[in-house]
């Protein structure tokens, strides 16, 4: 279950990169950022905060202990 | 000349950064040391290294030279959408890669495609297809050493001169540090990029007063387009987020991949990739943009005047004509000129060498070169065996050095613009090569008839559209020339920038079609051996 949830949000994320409704907007935040450019700077944050979750809930570790610890691994 | 001889003494410092790697290494003659650094790199190294090998001089001037242009959209379509794809592929493939080179000694991809599929001369035919598409690489740094010292100097240092000098360091540190010095250098050239992006907002921001005056007025001048993506496709803007598959497939960073000490040092780099993307990015487009409205420099204004002459006029020029315009609007410098107009001198200097420090990533694409023709070439048919280890390792520095000649002899004499058009479809082949790698880890089904199936179509797809790119003239800016529509349904255009297939850049059919070939041919082909597959795929939750 969680990493069918790590997928969607791998997803989610992917379709949000397109955002068309800010497409044609110039808005500025905080009076100087463009708005396209200032959500896209936020979905880099998003992104990090992503590969947090996927290092912390999917680690691939059975990788990590056949190579450090290979008798360990091979004894679970 | 005082930025330049900042500059000078920055290529001093990396120089020595090399040198040191090598006393470090002295005495140990061992392949696995001098291509791999013993894969011994902490987390902080190999973050820092690995950023620094992806980020090319297109990081730094071509971002903002792009935003100058193009407007904010060039950090969705480069950097943000890299900042998802680039740390997911290293997450899944890196680590896997990591964990093969431990388990079995890979030290190049080629050498795990031959041991997971059990090919030779497939393997070989996968090696040339990846140097091909490598070397433009190496040679457009070199031309951009030569243009950036010619550039700071104010004219003083030629470009036959800058590229030498260039070419000399890079080839140098690499030469005697090996990958031991190449990551130093590069974890010292990353530090260089991220200091780079914020001091020159700071003091650019400064310069101009502050940028929200300037935005301002940018918003309500005709060039307010920049600001949104109201003259940019989504499908555009879509086929992008293809490209980024390029960057695990190239060789220089999945080698990168495999000298990290300890698989969990991959977490970091994985975290913090996006964030160091979003440092660099973000103030050389926002920059970028924001020059626009630098109007009191002249080769600013004579950018505007040619992009305007081009967008009005250029449909009844000649091509030639349309080219010339394309070139004097080019914004790769605008950084720089930024920086003349508004940093004191010395600190101009300092800044110049951030940009150096971005030309300068061929290092690691000249290594890779190195490893991969003296494993994949060399050792593979007997080299090593009848020679050793030692004569190994003198065959990759020797191979160094003529790479470095050959790259420097053609970047003095073919236009530049020759390998920008390489490189603009070197990251298509490099993306649709990269199912190679998702079937060889993830798919038990897959086969060498598959691979080779794969690296034939992006040999072929990437000459196609690089033939089709010469022979047939970019149009003005607006609507492309069609040049395949069967019943009025547009299948293939030449646009201003490039070339489209319904609509997508030619990555998107690219990377679709090779993995399309890749479920066909293998399953239509005989599998490798049940024991060779059991070796990749015996773990329990594979």
């Amino acid at each position: 279950m969680k990493k069918i949830l790590l997928v969607v949000a791998v997803v989610a994320l992917y379709i949000l990169h397109q955002d068309i409704w800010f497409w044609r907007s110039s808005h500025l935040v905080f009076g100087f950022i463009p708005i396209g450019l200032f959500y896209q700077a936020c979905f880099s944050v998003a992104a990090s905060l992503l590969m947090w979750l996927l290092v912390t809930y999917a680690w691939p570790s059975h990788l990590e202990r056949e190579v450090e610890n290979p008798e360990e691994d091979a004894a679970r | 000349m005082i930025p330049a001889i900042v500059v000078f003494l920055y290529l001093a410092v990396v120089l020595y950064i090399g040198i040191f790697a090598f006393r470090r290494a002295s005495g140990r003659e061992k392949a696995e040391d001098y291509f791999l650094a013993s894969r011994s790199l902490g987390p902080f190294v190999f973050l820092f290294s690995l950023f620094g090998t992806n980020m090319t001089a297109f990081a730094i001037l071509g971002s903002s030279g792009h935003a100058f242009n193009n407007g904010i959209v060039t950090f969705g379509l480069m950097a943000s959408s890299s900042g998802l794809v680039i740390p997911l592929t290293i997450f899944l493939i890196g680590t896997r890669m990591w964990a093969l080179g431990k388990k079995y000694g890979f030290m190049t991809p080629v050498q795990m495609f031959r041991d997971r599929w059990e090919c030779t001369h497939i393997g070989t035919f996968i090696f040339a297809v990846q140097a091909v598409l490598l070397i433009p690489y190496i040679i457009i740094g070199i031309m951009g050493g030569g243009t950036t010292l010619y550039a700071i100097s104010g004219g003083v240092v030629p470009f036959w001169f800058g590229g030498a000098i260039v070419a000399m360091v890079v080839m140098s540190y690499v030469f005697f540090g090996g990958m031991r010095g190449t990551a130093w250098v590069n974890t010292f050239q990353t530090t260089l990029f991220l200091l780079f992006g914020a001091i020159a907002l700071i003091v650019i921001g400064a310069g101009m007063g502050g940028f929200s005056s300037a935005a301002e007025a940018l918003k309500s001048s005709p060039l307010a387009y920049l600001l949104s993506r109201e003259r940019i496709s989504p499908y555009y803007f879509f086929s992008y987020t293809f490209i980024p598959l390029s960057a695990i497939a190239f060789p220089h960073i999945l080698i990168f991949c495999l000298t990290a000490e300890k698989m969990k040092h991959f977490k970091k780099t994985v975290i913090f990739y996006p964030l160091c993307i979003l440092a660099i990015w973000l103030p050389c487009v926002f920059l970028g943009v924001m020059a626009n409205r630098v109007t009191e420099v002249p080769q600013i204004r004579a950018k505007q005047e040619a992009r305007r002459v081009l967008a009005t006029q250029g449909r009844n020029m000649a091509p030639e004509q349309r080219d010339e315009l394309r070139e004097k609007a080019a914004g790769d410098d605008v950084i720089m000129l930024l920086l003349q107009q508004y940093a004191p001198l010395w600190l101009a200097g300092l800044l110049g060498a951030g940009i150096m420090a971005a030309v300068m990533a061929s290092d690691s694409q000249i290594l890779a070169l190195s490893t991969m023709f003296t494993e994949d070439v060399f050792a593979f048919y007997g080299g090593k065996a009848r020679f050793g280890e030692a004569v190994q390792v003198m065959t990759g520095r020797i191979f160094i050095v003529l790479i470095t000649l050959f790259a420097y002899a053609i970047a003095l004499r073919a236009p530049e613009s020759i390998f920008e058009l390489a490189i603009q479809y070197g990251f298509s082949g490099f993306a649709a090569l990269s199912p190679l790698l998702v079937a060889a880890l993830f798919w038990k089904g897959s086969t060498k008839w598959g691979a080779l199936a794969v690296t034939v179509w992006v040999a072929v797809a990437v000459a196609f559209v690089a033939i089709l790119q010469a022979v047939v003239p970019a149009p003005a800016p607006g609507p492309s020339t069609i040049l395949w529509a069967p019943g009025g349904f547009e299948v293939l255009s030449r646009t201003p920038g490039g070339t489209a297939v319904l609509g997508f850049m030619p990555v998107v059919p690219m990377v679709l079609i090779s993995t399309l070939l890749m479920i066909v041919v293998s399953s239509m082909t005989k599998k490798p051996d049940a024991t060779t597959v059991a070796r990749y795929f015996g773990g329990r939750d594979r």
